[in-house]
């Protein structure tokens, strides 16, 4: 079977200007890329402000084209697809429904659009099917009346889902789809994407930096720093036992709602991350608890982690002296 | 004597906005207490009105309001400002409304201190760059020298931090203060705020909506509701037994590793929060409230379900346990 979203070796450089004379620093954003989404799954992608994932989605929704590396969508090259194929199979849900709703529009005409932007659907059949979707994401013919401005955050993101699903798209990439909303509006979004995808059998990319709410949507998750993905695992495998010390990093600074945890310190120190200038090695070195002489020098290669997935860290290789036996690491997990 | 006690606060906006409606709260020397609820049910407002920041044209009213002793309703801007600052600290939600984009780090930093110390400018910049340590910046010295907008939002909110810490302050009102911030971040931040606490008995007033932080940093917990408090309680007794149907189908929405499964909906509240008219009566909840009945639209009264715990509502103290062994 093929998968519904496919990346290989997927790489993209940001020239960024620092003033009049000074050189322009290169910002790697997403350094050598690879995975399959098999259809129908949800593959959620973590990590760190920064670390490169809106920039993967924008690769993978085509507005963004890439240095390096290609994009198969449901088995066919995306940069070999015009604008409008690619808008039937494939379509975001961002972050800020307010920003990315035009404000002087209607919601119904808001829904529309891409509709119109096919060119080849009647405009009766558009506006049924308008309506059906607007009723699917449990908005009402009143509120599809209403100007973005008029409405709650959740239910701008409602509106956000609708124009998403209205083409009836196979895939759908979420870049932080409810970061902007409430915790009581959010699990009204979260339950809604979820009873969307079984009953359209939909395929989700699912960004976000919210590790609960990761654990409860994804089937797999990719965890990202500076760029890589350095761990990849079956959602289970990776929550129950993760195998990169960066993952595990990020596992322990969630503070679930459980009282007198207090919060743990997690050891990674103060320095943050400059996606200008990626550490030899090992991209994590520098912050890693555990890192020991071989990771500032060569770069770990992706081992095989419990669960069937990967984790790029010198500690999995069975072979690397000083490294941890396996056992230590889960008992520390 | 409470360290800030805050009775039956109301504020309004020309006249017509009722943003805060009767809050009251404290907070005790060395102690945590979190402020939580939905976008714009108040919380900002409550703590803009107790640091007397609110806008133009806004009105302020209290039964009491009052620093650890002192009370703030009548004092002059002027003494209130001799406050701000020193004795009494805030950390705003948007970090850009109180960093000048004209000066330096270093120069909105000592200053502070000068004004409120008359410290001399080598100490005030030595104690700014211990405090820019403190909150985990590298390189305090080049950061002093540094403009705002030459800052990530990490850094920016973490300068904030320490300038609300650079006098001291006994009390430190903090608006969502690690919201922008990665979780490993947030969780360094946290953890220097309680070793503060521990160290100098601060006592701190921390909004967020993020229950999760609530959970592990908080000693009492208030839950706002369309201007009002509904619920208050020790930390682990709200968390355990919750009275007010909104705080219950608060805590149900959040998602607890290993609590709800994947493909289980989580639990929400349905509707949005309403718009409160003036001269309204009754539970301003009571239209997604799944428990409603007609003497919900009448006076609610204000209850006690144990030590410390206080809730608002027409249910009796004990109807969750009531309704569990049902
Ligand atoms: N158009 C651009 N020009 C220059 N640099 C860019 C551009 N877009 C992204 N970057 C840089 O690429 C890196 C990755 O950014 P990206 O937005 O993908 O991160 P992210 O993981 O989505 O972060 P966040 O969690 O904050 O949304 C960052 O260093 C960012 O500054
Ligand atoms: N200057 C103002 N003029 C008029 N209304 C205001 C003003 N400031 C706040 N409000 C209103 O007061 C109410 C409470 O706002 P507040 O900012 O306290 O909410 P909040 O609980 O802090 O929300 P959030 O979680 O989004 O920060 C809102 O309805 C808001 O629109
Ligand atoms: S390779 Fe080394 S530095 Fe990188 S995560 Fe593993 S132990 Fe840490
Ligand atoms: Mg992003
Ligand atoms: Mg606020």
């Amino acid at each position: 079977m093929t998968a519904a979203i496919e990346v290989r070796g997927l790489r993209r450089v940001f020239r960024v200007r620092q003033g009049l004379f000074a050189p322009p620093r290169q910002v790697v954003a997403v350094d050598g890329v690879s995975f399959a989404v098999p259809a129908g799954s949800v593959l959620g992608v973590v990590g760190e402000s920064g670390c490169g994932k809106s920039t993967l989605a924008r690769l993978i929704l085509g507005l963004l084209p890439p240095t390096e590396g290609e994009v198969l969508v449901d088995g066919r090259r995306l940069s070999e697809m015009d604008r409008r194929a690619r808008a039937r199979l494939i379509q975001p849900v961002f972050q800020d429904p307010f920003a990315s709703l035009n404000p002087r529009r209607r919601v119904k005409d808001i829904v529309a659009m891409p509709l119109v932007a096919q060119g080849s659907v009647p405009a009766a059949e558009a506006a049924r099917r308008v309506a059906e979707m607007l009723e699917r994401v449990g908005l009402s013919q009143e509120q599809g009346e209403r100007f973005p401005a008029q409405l709650s955050g959740g239910q701008r993101q409602r509106v956000a889902i609708a124009r998403a699903l209205v083409l009836r798209p196979r895939i759908v990439v979420c870049d932080e789809p409810t970061s902007a909303l409430d915790v009581s509006v959010q699990a009204q979004i979260l339950n809604l994407l979820a009873e969307l995808r079984r009953d359209l059998g939909l395929t989700y990319l699912f960004i976000s930096h919210n590790l609960a709410v990761v654990e409860h949507v994804a089937s797999e998750v990719a965890v990202m720093y500076l760029g890589r993905i350095v761990e990849r695992n079956e959602s289970e495998a990776l929550f129950r036992a993760p195998a990169h010390p960066y993952t595990r990093a990020l596992l322990a600074s969630v503070l679930t709602p459980e009282p007198g945890l207090g919060v743990p310190d997690v050891g990674l120190g103060d320095t943050l991350p400059d996606p200008a200038n990626i550490p030899p090695g090992c991209r994590f070195h520098p912050r890693c608890p555990q890192a020991f002489g071989r990771c500032p020098a060569e770069a770990p290669a992706a081992w095989p982690a419990a669960g069937g997935g990967f984790a790029e860290c010198h500690l999995l290789d069975p072979a690397a002296p000083g490294a941890a036996p396996r056992e230590a690491l889960r008992q520390e997990a | 004597m409470s360290l800030l006690e805050v009775r039956g606060l109301r504020v309004t906006f020309g006249g017509r906005t009722a943003a805060v409606r009767g809050a009251s709260l404290s907070v005790e020397k060395g102690e945590t207490h979190c402020l939580v609820g939905e976008s714009g049910c108040g919380k900002s407002v409550t703590a803009l009105a107790v640091m007397n920041l609110l806008a133009r044209g806004a009105r302020r009213e209290a039964e009491a309001l009052s620093f650890a002793g002192q009370d703030l309703r009548h004092l002059s801007d002027r003494e209130m400002s001799r406050l701000r600052g020193d004795r009494m600290a805030m950390i705003f939600q948007e970090p850009m409304t109180s960093l000048n984009p004209a000066y330096t780090i270093g120069s909105q930093m000592t200053e502070v201190l000068r004004r409120h110390r008359g410290a001399p400018r080598a100490r005030a910049a030595e104690r700014a760059a211990e405090l820019l340590a403190r909150v985990g910046i590298t390189a305090p010295g080049m950061r002093l020298g540094q403009y705002p907008h030459q800052l990530s939002g990490g850094l920016r909110q973490r300068v904030m931090i320490a300038m609300a810490l650079m006098c001291d302050p006994e009390l430190l009102v903090a608006d969502e203060p690690t919201t922008a911030l990665d979780v490993t971040v947030q969780a360094q931040i946290l953890r220097l705020l309680a070793g503060l606490q521990r160290d100098l008995g601060l006592g701190i007033l921390l909004i967020t909506h993020d229950l999760g932080i609530v959970a592990r940093v908080a000693d009492r917990v208030s839950v706002m509701y369309a201007g009002e408090v509904v619920e208050s309680a020790p930390t682990a007794q709200l968390f355990a037994a919750p009275r007010h149907p909104y705080t219950r189908g608060l805590l149900r929405c959040v998602p607890v590793p290993g609590k709800v499964r994947r493909d289980e909906p989580l639990g929400s509240i349905p509707g949005v929060v309403p718009r409160i008219p003036p001269g309204f009566r009754g539970c301003a909840f009571r239209d997604r409230c799944p428990h409603a009945a007609p003497a919900c639209a009448e006076a609610v009264p204000r209850q006690e379900a144990g030590p410390g715990h206080e809730f608002l509502c027409t249910l009796p103290p004990d109807w969750a346990l009531r309704e569990r062994a049902a």
